[in-house]
């Protein structure tokens, strides 16, 4: 009887919360049509600043004909995952030409950016291993990290000291209990090209650190492949280091390449793993042919002209030029870096009070055609939540001119908003 | 004889489900067979240890020998052994529409596996038992194929950006609004992968000090999203609704573990269909049990969206329940709709939160356009919009062809799990050796099947799952028939002793729930 009083008295909290209307990430921005070049934003015409489209591959007709074709051949979705009929030999090629560009073994495809790297990692690394992530590593890292349940180490962004600290501390830790020290594995976790600070990591010295203390090496690439070294292989061309030195490297396909879905490289003892225990991959459907398609196309023109990563690079450092010494903005990001991010100076106190801020920069430069958007993130699910900041993306297809457009706007912007 | 339930009057039509228990000396001379094939493997491995027999895995690199090993053996015991004998019925790949009929590409292997090689020629329309095409929308003419194509020449084929950034398009305002009149809810949102609506979603949407009540044999994605909520997580019996009704009692009275406070909410994830049972979730009883106890409903119709019901509008049309009594409406758009993502329904309020602070709003690229004019020309198909019938008439093709092709295995005699109209048919093989076997011997009559074991199953449980579509037509049917007949009596799979165990019946006891805790 006094249960029945219990379950009658119990009250649960609503499922959500209310949110209030003029929450900031509630009211998207509607594109009508494609988000290319020139792009139309809530009926206004601007100039694309904001979408990670780097080598302007969007909108090739080359990349739209092979998806076409792969269209007619195929339909769209693939109905199954990998496993139940769902590989295609679209898939097996994607796979085969992503090795050979990489110059790895083997090469795995994921139907989804996002799930890429937050599969791979629990893959490998399960409870009691530990893993020495940087602190700024992105969103989709820190959810791999949450699901494989290993001990997670942050260490300070980019700091080696602050990393070989912790690994000597690990070391003390190994000579007090060896036995358990030979079943724990260990991994460094970093991003080539970081999206939320838009710097580099320093290879060289982690390789150095790898061979040091036994650790093994798991690369994010998402924005650095296609973006850096001579022909786009990513961090390890830009620093000329043995590819096979990285355990894992592990890139999304929907910023150079502009398709859908993400792959992991590396030799066939580590990629072969994850076709059987990676969930994304055993448990999800397989990637649409035609994006795979429009991906081997994208290949297709990165190999034919590697002169657009020099074209691409020569606009960063142009406009990370034009952007410096903005009134109350600074430029956060490395000068080749195509995703830089402009922090407030001074912050006014509170985050939200900043994010409107910057939301009035944004307009201001929404009205007058460039095309921005604030980065966006979960503030309570971070673990160490990046200041607010506007998102400046530099692709293949700007003018100069538009270049020089966007500066000289965001100073003014800058000027009337922030003074 | 079927146990038919109609439970006090919550059920409009009967609810027919059948688990026929294991044969006594099939489950024996199963366990023996996994006994054999360890003994090997153990034996193999001692002769691959001392290098009688050349080891045929990738290795580590020589630099990097000292480091700790990254794969522990045991752990690629069962992968080294077992799955390697029959790792030809998986993975197989294809180069045409994934239809009714499929062409396949030839591999063999002079291994035993280890690799494969292509020869290059092409196995011509092979019958399709295996992909998830419920509704026959996996073609590569007609017109969503025609849609898809103006708008992949329109909008190309990525985005670039997600959804909170600059990746909303105008195609997924409209998709978003069509989806929520589909499914007769409030507002929808849709994300680019299904496995990834769940992976994020139920995160957001519980945390610490709430409780998920779970069935036992949800997918790995509901899972996964689960355990990332950091929510306590129970487990009920598979379909048993004394199992839920006690957890829940129990739950409100006794409050969280340690502290004796009362749950912040309680929220109960269940399937519509399950794919590996081929059961159906007994939603009447399950929305009576919440509407008592004040919980919340998260319903996964991956497999039953456009799969049941007399309009193909899934479970809840299937029962024809009010659509608003489930909490949290969440499904995919790549089974029935033969396209990719997922989408979550259910009130403004609901939806609304989820475009501020799920993950995939704010981190993950935002849904292909043609991939969403797909869903939105199937969409209309199934909804009649487009001005023809064809929608309709796959829907009760689809239900047609399940009802004939389990009648028609029942009277063969082998054994069926699952629910009577669900499209998903499990038939079980339980020993070892009979699941490579009955793989490739169907191959070669030119059927393409799906055959799953452990670990996706219970380890003696193994089975042949397949997957009907709309597209199937009768003729094609009866050829699969006579060929799983045929292939049947060779590896003599007709366990059925016609004795059908009631519903009621199954075991429950009360060690049911086990919690886990992060």
């Amino acid at each position: 009887q006094e249960k029945e009083e219990l379950i009658e008295e119990w009250q649960p909290e609503p499922l959500v919360p209310p949110v209030p209307k003029d929450h900031p990430a509630l009211n998207y921005n509607i594109v009508s049509g494609p988000p290319t070049h020139i792009i139309t934003v809530n009926g206004k015409e601007c100039i694309n600043f904001a979408s990670f489209n780097f080598l302007g591959l969007l909108n090739n007709e080359k990349v739209k004909s092979a998806a076409q074709a792969s269209l007619k051949k195929y339909g769209v979705g693939t109905c199954g995952p990998r496993g139940f009929y769902g590989t295609f030999d679209v898939h097996l090629e994607l796979e085969e030409r992503l090795a050979k560009f990489m110059r790895t073994e083997e090469a795995i495809i994921y139907s989804y950016g996002f799930a890429t790297i937050a599969s791979a990692i629990p893959a490998y690394s399960k409870r009691g291993d530990i893993v020495f992530v940087d602190e700024a590593a992105c969103f989709a890292i820190q959810k791999g990290l949450q699901a494989s349940r290993s001990n997670i180490k942050l260490f300070k962004h980019n700091d080696m000291a602050d990393l070989e600290r912790l690994l000597k501390e690990q070391e003390t830790e190994d000579q007090k209990n060896p036995r358990k020290a030979r079943v724990t594995r260990r991994f460094i976790v970093v991003e080539g090209l970081y999206m939320n600070t838009g710097d580099i990591c320093p290879l060289p010295e982690l390789i150095k650190l790898k061979y040091k203390y036994k650790v093994r090496i798991f690369l994010e690439e998402s924005l650095s492949f296609g973006v850096l070294g001579p022909h786009g292989r990513g961090i390890t061309e830009h620093f000329g280091i043995n590819i096979d030195d990285i355990d894992l490297i592990s890139a999304n396909m929907e910023n150079s390449l502009a398709s859908i879905g993400g792959f992991c490289c590396g030799r066939s003892f580590i990629i072969d793993h994850q076709r059987l225990s990676g969930q994304g991959y055993c448990f999800s459907a397989s990637l649409p042919p035609l994006l795979a398609a429009a991906a081997i196309e994208a290949l297709n023109i990165m190999e034919d002209n590697p002169d657009i990563f020099q074209t691409l690079r020569a606009k960063c450092e142009r406009i990370h030029k034009a952007l410096q010494g903005i009134s109350g903005l600074k430029v956060v990001g490395e000068s080749f870096s195509p995703a830089l991010h402009l922090q407030l100076k001074e912050s006014c106190g509170s985050r939200e009070n900043d994010v409107k801020l910057l939301k009035r920069v944004v307009d201001y430069c929404m009205n007058s055609g460039i095309a921005l958007t604030q980065a966006r993130y979960l503030e309570k699910e971070e673990k160490c939540l990046p200041p607010p900041s506007i998102r400046v993306v530099i692709t293949v297809e700007q003018t100069e001119q538009e270049l020089d457009k966007a500066a000289s706007l965001l100073k003014e912007a800058a000027q009337s908003v922030l003074n | 004889i079927n146990h038919i339930v109609h439970n006090g009057g919550l059920y409009k039509k009967p609810f027919n489900e059948a688990f026929e228990e294991t044969p006594m000396l099939v489950a024996v001379l199963t366990y023996v067979g996994y006994g054999v094939l360890t003994l090997f493997g153990y034996l193999r491995d001692f002769m691959r240890q001392w290098k009688i027999e050349k080891c045929q895995n990738a290795t580590e690199r020589e630099e990097q020998k000292d480091f700790v090993p990254l794969y522990q053996d045991f752990e690629n015991f069962y992968n080294r052994n077992l799955y390697m004998r029959i790792r030809d019925s998986w993975n197989r790949p294809i180069c045409s529409v994934p239809g009714a009929k499929v062409d396949m590409m030839e591999r063999v292997s002079h291994d035993y596996n280890w690799t494969f090689t292509y020869t290059g020629r092409v196995i011509k329309d092979i019958i399709n038992m295996g992909s998830y095409n419920y509704l026959g929308f996996a073609q590569n003419t007609g017109a969503c194929q025609e849609a898809a194509s103006k708008v992949l020449s329109q909008y190309g084929a990525g985005v670039c950006s997600t959804r909170q950034e600059m990746g909303n398009l105008d195609k997924h305002e409209e998709l978003e609004k069509l989806v929520a009149r589909f499914l007769g809810v409030e507002s929808a949102m849709a994300y680019g992968m299904g496995f990834a609506t769940n992976s994020m979603n139920i995160p957001a949407l519980v945390g610490k000090g709430c409780l998920i009540l779970s069935d036992e044999l949800n997918h790995a994605s509901l899972v996964l999203g689960a355990r990332l909520s950091g929510a306590t997580i129970r487990i009920f019996k598979h379909n048993n609704m004394q199992s839920l009704e006690k957890l829940l009692k129990d739950a409100i009275v006794h409050g969280q573990p340690r502290t004796r406070r009362p749950w912040k909410k309680i929220l109960i994830l269940v399937e519509g269909i399950y794919s590996m049972e081929g059961s159906i979730v007994r939603l009447p009883e399950v929305i009576a049990l919440k509407k008592k106890y004040k919980s919340y409903l998260y319903l996964d119709e991956a497999h039953s969206i456009g799969a049941l019901g007399p309009s193909g509008r899934g479970v809840v049309d299937y029962f024809g329940l009010n659509p608003e009594d489930v909490d949290v409406m969440m499904g995919t758009f790549t089974k029935s709709f033969g396209a990719a993502g997922g989408y979550i329904g259910g009130k403004k309020e609901l939806i609304d939160y989820l475009r501020t602070y799920s993950h995939s709003a704010a981190y993950a690229t935002s849904m292909s356009p043609p991939v969403v004019e797909q869903i939105i020309t199937s969409v209309k198909c199934i909804m009649g919009e487009d001005g023809t019938t064809i929608g309709e008439a796959r829907v009760q093709q689809l239900a047609e062809n399940t009802r004939y092709f389990r009648r028609r295995l029942k009277e063969m005699g082998f054994i069926i799990y699952g629910n009577e109209d669900s499209p998903v048919v499990p038939l079980m093989l339980y020993m070892p050796a009979k699941i490579g076997a009955f793989g490739r011997e169907m191959l070669k009559r030119n059927i393409g099947v799906v055959v799953v074991g452990f670990p996706a199953t219970p380890i003696i449980e193994s089975r042949a799952r397949f997957c009907l579509s709309a597209a199937h037509t009768k003729e094609m049917l009866d050829t699969a028939l006579k060929e799983i007949n045929e292939v049947g009596d060779l590896l003599q799979l007709k366990y059925s002793r016609r004795r059908l165990v009631p519903l009621l019946d199954r075991p429950f006891d009360e060690t049911t729930y086990e919690e886990t805790e992060d």
